[in-house]
């Protein structure tokens, strides 16, 4: 069946879970598929217009490769989240890696359609100001109308 | 061999590659060649994976030192 269709649910906000959404969603639409993201709860941070804030902790992310062994307890330091972020930020640009902004830029021109989650969007008193432009609004119902009929649903 | 545009990707990682390729084929003509330089390892297979997909052809690809060439045959709409 052409064209194939991928359905996304983004619920997580951090910048490591920020790149599996729209790597996924830009590859598929480079292949030409149909791609919608539903972004609910902390996945909506990444439909912000500033998204250059996002961050990563090593608290409680024991997979999480660290340069020295690092016991939870220093891991919670204050300090220690904004230096493992910029550490990830710098490791992502010396590997010539994509930033967040510029895979999500790369999704609105490529036609993936970004929905935002109204329930989201009214639970943490966001404005419709506080996003990109290009975004939809929608319930649940409205991400099953495209995912009852997708090749790929996948949940983030 | 012969190329109509020329696409410098390397030092570019998953799925940069690819998206700029998809970029570089829509700026030239259906039976126009794009060839594109990557250093991404996992390009020989993404590549191969895009042409399958997509209809476009790979006509050639080329290896030397970690740089891969890739030479991709816009198809006809």
């Amino acid at each position: 069946m052409w064209p194939k269709k991928l359905a996304l649910i983004a619920s997580k906000g951090s910048l490591d879970w920020a790149y599996p959404p729209f790597i996924l969603a830009s590859t598929a639409a480079a292949l030409d598929y149909e791609v919608e993201i539903f972004f609910t709860f902390y996945g909506l941070t990444l439909l912000k217009k500033d998204i250059s804030d996002l961050k990563v902790s090593p608290l409680g992310n024991p997979a999480m490769p660290m340069p020295v062994p690092m016991p939870n307890f220093v891991q919670m330091l204050p300090g220690m989240e904004s230096m493992a972020t910029m550490m990830m930020k710098q490791k992502i640009a010396d590997k010539g890696v994509a930033s967040i902004e510029d895979l999500r830029t790369a999704c609105l021109e490529s036609g993936v359609k970004l929905i935002a989650c109204q329930m989201t969007v009214d639970l943490f008193d966001f404005k419709p100001s506080d996003f990109i432009d290009g975004i939809e609004f929608g319930g649940a119902a409205t991400f099953f109308e495209f995912a009852g009929e997708s090749d790929v649903n996948l949940f983030i | 061999m012969e190329f109509d545009k020329e696409l410098d990707a390397r030092n570019l990682n998953c799925p940069l590659p690819i998206l700029r390729c998809k970029k570089g084929l829509s700026e030239i003509q259906a039976t126009q060649t794009l060839k594109v330089l990557a250093t991404d390892p996992g390009s020989v297979k993404d590549f191969q994976a895009f042409c399958k997909q997509t209809g476009h052809e790979l006509l050639q690809l080329d290896e030397a030192d970690g740089l891969f060439t890739f030479y991709i045959k816009k198809r006809v709409a």
